[in-house]
């Protein structure tokens, strides 16, 4: 035994020729393995990067990159979404800016270090994003994108230092100019003669029906959420009926609802666009799914919080608003993430009611008449799919740093 | 107590409008004459529009001709719409019965790589899953359909044919199938018998293993059973189904079933995306078994093998089963994604019968009723098992 041990230490391999024993070869299975795995990762990495550089034909991405990014909004008018765009990045600027404001100056109060992030991790975070839209950039053929997306970030910078600047005063409203903002970039694309949603298209369309839903389907998911949770066995049972009704069917029938028994149900001579008919029916849909993640925040706050404050003579009501919503809220922050993300991925089946989003452009893109018939679904489908995989992979490695600040999970 | 209940009594009730009791009744006589309020107005509004457009407001459309037809299957347009909706759920169910047992193979055997000691298993399990749970199921339907199943394959004219069973050509596929003969419907009796006695035979092997410890094998004598019951009811009928082979005439396939390249789509399609769910439910379960009954199992030098299968993975089952089975779900209602590729599932046909000028509410209500009982019954089933399959505990 002691003369192995000592053979053993005279042959100490180098710390990567370990690495490799250890986790490639520990044992013949494992080897075998190694051997298949490696040969499959040399074939699938070398296939992609030839595909992707001398196979692929990208042309008919080039050609329709507007149409992918915004379906059909009138061409001449595209400097409304560059407005629109620039007010979102300021607005989003801004709020980080004053978030970290308030985030320092509360942790310099309770004598805490305060860990700024640094560009370098935001890379690390959004490295996919990043790389997106260079490849976009590169697919454009003028210079005109380019040139805005550099602006937009130069806004967004800029509206980080305000916001981060703010005296404390105007701080506190900064939300109200954050929501002017945003309202703002809805106005550019509608007002003064604008587009409403049906002539939008593509990934705007699909970005903005996502977020639309989400805000949309929040106070109706409280709302079922509480009722659930009620006491009188009424409302109780008004919610799960909802809650399991919703969820027990797939949102295709919904958005089958919406396109064709949706108008049915409106009071006569009433009339919505397609587009909010459908809107309307993903609010239902995802209603249900922000109830049940609700439902989860409420039960993770321990019973003592609502008794204490019912000790301290509260009403429920204001039991409900100051104490037990504002740490069940913060709870369910990941999970929304998580419903954000599958309700981003779930627009793909507008396309089945006939909607202009990513995959419509796609098929449309493969019947122009100079790319019919050469199976270039195999180019539009994979740029589709990159651009959905960009999103919700970043979005849910957020979602899970989140999760990991906010100790949820942890107890 | 008492003192509480004196003090109780002691004092007068508070004005009504300050009565927790009457508050409670009042707030869900609000909520009840809402609901049914607004049930009542979106249902006038639904009668009104209805008769205003003169569309039918009952469900008497089911009996008329359907007017469409089915690739794949000998469905005649004269058929009534109702014959239509219940294929629609059959083709439904062959999705989800051939699915289910596939995505829970493969999602197993992916999540068991995720936490392999092999660093390149470890690297493509995780590879994997990444991809595949962050791009839509749809999208993922339709690339299998027009660049995997229908590129890859040949044209009809040069079609493979291996073994003589199949037939693969990117206009049509064929597989074997059974044709009925005569006595199928007493075999299909001897077979429901058979899976009765197999079931009696787990039980008492069952019973055999708790008094007295000899090993129970329970799963090859309850397959023996079944299989003995086939066999022998197979032979005394007298060949109540044969095998009918798909056969290449010009261009024309007879025999088998043909046309099923939409199966597949679908079906490979949603495998390999529900399976990278639940990849990661079995890699939670697995890892959310205590680290003590591994080195426990190590300790009893166990292999790696009787480890995962004798000491993890039944205890990470039991764990896994409610989110699994809600993958279950999930997938039978992705199946309705079918309709973007032209599988007729039964969303598809409801799809089409709108699309032929019948009335679409009614149509709805039935589709999502077919789907609300499916997972209500589901539900049901996770709850009676979720109870019987609880740890005890004090």
């Amino acid at each position: 035994m002691a003369v192995r041990t000592e053979t053993a230490s005279l042959r100490r391999p180098s710390p990567a020729l370990r690495w490799v024993r250890e986790n490639l070869f520990n044992n013949w299975y494992n080897s075998v393995l190694t051997v298949i795995f490696g040969a499959l990762f040399i074939w699938v990495g070398f296939s992609l990067l030839r595909w992707v550089f001398f196979r692929a034909e990208w042309e008919i991405v080039r050609v329709n990159l507007t149409l992918f990014m915004v379906g059909r909004f009138p061409r001449d008018e595209l400097a409304r979404i560059w407005v629109s765009n620039y007010m979102i990045v300021g607005a989003i600027g801004l709020m980080a800016g004053a978030a970290t404001a308030s985030a320092a100056a509360a942790a310099k109060e309770a004598g805490l270090p305060f860990v700024q992030s640094k560009l370098q991790d935001l890379i690390q975070r959004f490295w996919p994003v990043l790389l997106l839209v260079a490849a976009l950039l590169q697919f454009s053929r003028t210079w005109t994108p380019t040139i805005m997306t550099v602006g937009m970030v130069v806004i967004g910078v800029a509206a980080r230092f305000a916001g981060l600047h703010l005296p404390r005063v105007i701080r506190r409203y900064a939300w109200v100019l954050v929501a002017l903002l945003l309202i703002g970039a809805y106005g550019a694309l509608v007002w003064f003669g604008g587009f409403g949603w049906d002539d939008w298209g593509g990934l705007h369309l699909t970005l903005f029906v996502t977020v639309a839903g989400i805000i949309l389907a929040f106070p109706l998911g409280l709302l079922f959420a509480l009722g659930r949770r009620s006491t009188l066995p009424l409302v109780r049972l008004l919610s799960v009926t909802y809650i399991e009704f919703i969820r027990g069917v797939p949102l295709i029938t919904l958005l089958l609802m919406g396109a064709f028994a949706l108008k049915f149900l409106l009071p006569p001579g009433m009339d919505l666009s397609l587009v909010s008919r459908l809107v309307v029916a993903i609010m239902l849909f995802t209603a249900a799914y922000v109830a049940e993640n609700v439902r989860g925040g409420l039960q993770a706050v321990p019973k003592g919080q609502t008794e204490a404050g019912q000790a301290l003579g509260l009403p429920a009501w204001k039991v409900m608003r100051l104490i037990v919503l504002p740490q069940a809220l913060r709870a369910v922050i990941p999970a929304m993430v998580g419903q954000f993300i599958s309700l981003f991925k779930d627009t793909s089946l507008l396309v089945v009611v006939g909607v202009f989003e990513l995959l419509a452009v796609s098929s449309i893109a493969n019947n122009q008449p100079e790319f019919l018939g050469k199976g270039l679904a195999e180019v539009t489908l994979p740029f589709v799919a990159v651009i959905y995989w960009v999103g919700a992979y970043t979005m849910s490695r957020e979602s899970r740093r989140l999760e990991k600040k906010l100790g949820v999970g942890e107890r | 107590m008492t003192v509480a209940r004196e003090t109780k009594t002691g004092t007068a009730r508070p004005p009504f409008w300050r009565d927790v009791k009457v508050l409670r009744i009042v707030a869900q006589l609000v909520a009840g004459a809402g609901s049914v309020a607004l049930l009542w107005y979106l249902g006038s509004n639904l009668t009104t529009n209805l008769t205003a457009q003169g569309i039918s407001t009952d469900f008497g459309f089911l009996d008329q001709p359907a007017g469409v037809t089915v690739p794949g299957s000998d469905f005649r347009s004269s058929q009534p719409i109702s014959d239509i909706l219940v294929l629609g759920i059959k083709n439904t169910f062959a999705l989800v019965i051939v699915g289910i047992p596939l995505l829970t193979i493969l999602g197993t055997l992916i999540g068991i790589g995720r936490l392999s000691s092999n660093w390149l298993v470890r690297k493509a399990a995780t590879a994997y899953v990444e991809t595949l749970r962050n791009i839509p199921p749809l999208l993922v339907i339709i690339f299998t359909n027009t660049a995997v199943i229908l590129a890859s394959l040949p044209r009809i004219q040069e079609a493979w044919q291996p073994f003589d069973l199949f037939v693969l050509s990117n206009r049509e596929l064929a597989v074997p199938w059974f044709t009925a003969g005569d006595g199928s419907g007493a075999y299909l009796g001897v077979l429901a018998a058979g899976v009765v006695a197999s079931i009696a035979v787990w039980i008492w092997r069952t019973r055999q293993f708790d008094a007295t410890g000899t090993p129970h094998h329970r799963f090859f004598w309850g397959t023996g059973v079944f299989l003995l019951f086939a066999v022998v009811g197979f032979f005394v009928i007298g060949n109540p189904y044969s095998l009918s082979r798909p056969e290449l005439e010009g261009l024309v396939i007879t025999g088998g079933i043909s046309n099923i390249s939409a199966y597949f789509a679908v079906l490979l399609a949603l495998v390999i995306y529900t399976a990278s769910h639940v990849a990661e439910i079995v890699r939670g379960s697995i890892q959310a078994v205590a680290k003590g009954q591994t080195e426990a199992a190590n300790a009893l030098a166990l292999s790696s093998f009787q480890r995962l299968r004798f000491v993890v993975l039944p205890q990470a089952f039991r764990i896994a089963i409610p989110p699994l089975i809600n993958q279950f779900l999930n997938f039978t209602k992705n199946s309705s994604l079918a309709i973007a590729i032209g599988y007729s599932e039964i969303t598809l046909v409801v799809f089409q019968a709108i699309g032929n000028g019948q009335p679409a509410p009614q149509l709805i209500i039935i589709l999502m009723g077919a789907y609300l009982l499916f997972s209500l019954s589901i539900s049901l089933l996770i709850n009676i098992l979720n109870r019987r399959l609880q740890l005890v505990t004090n």
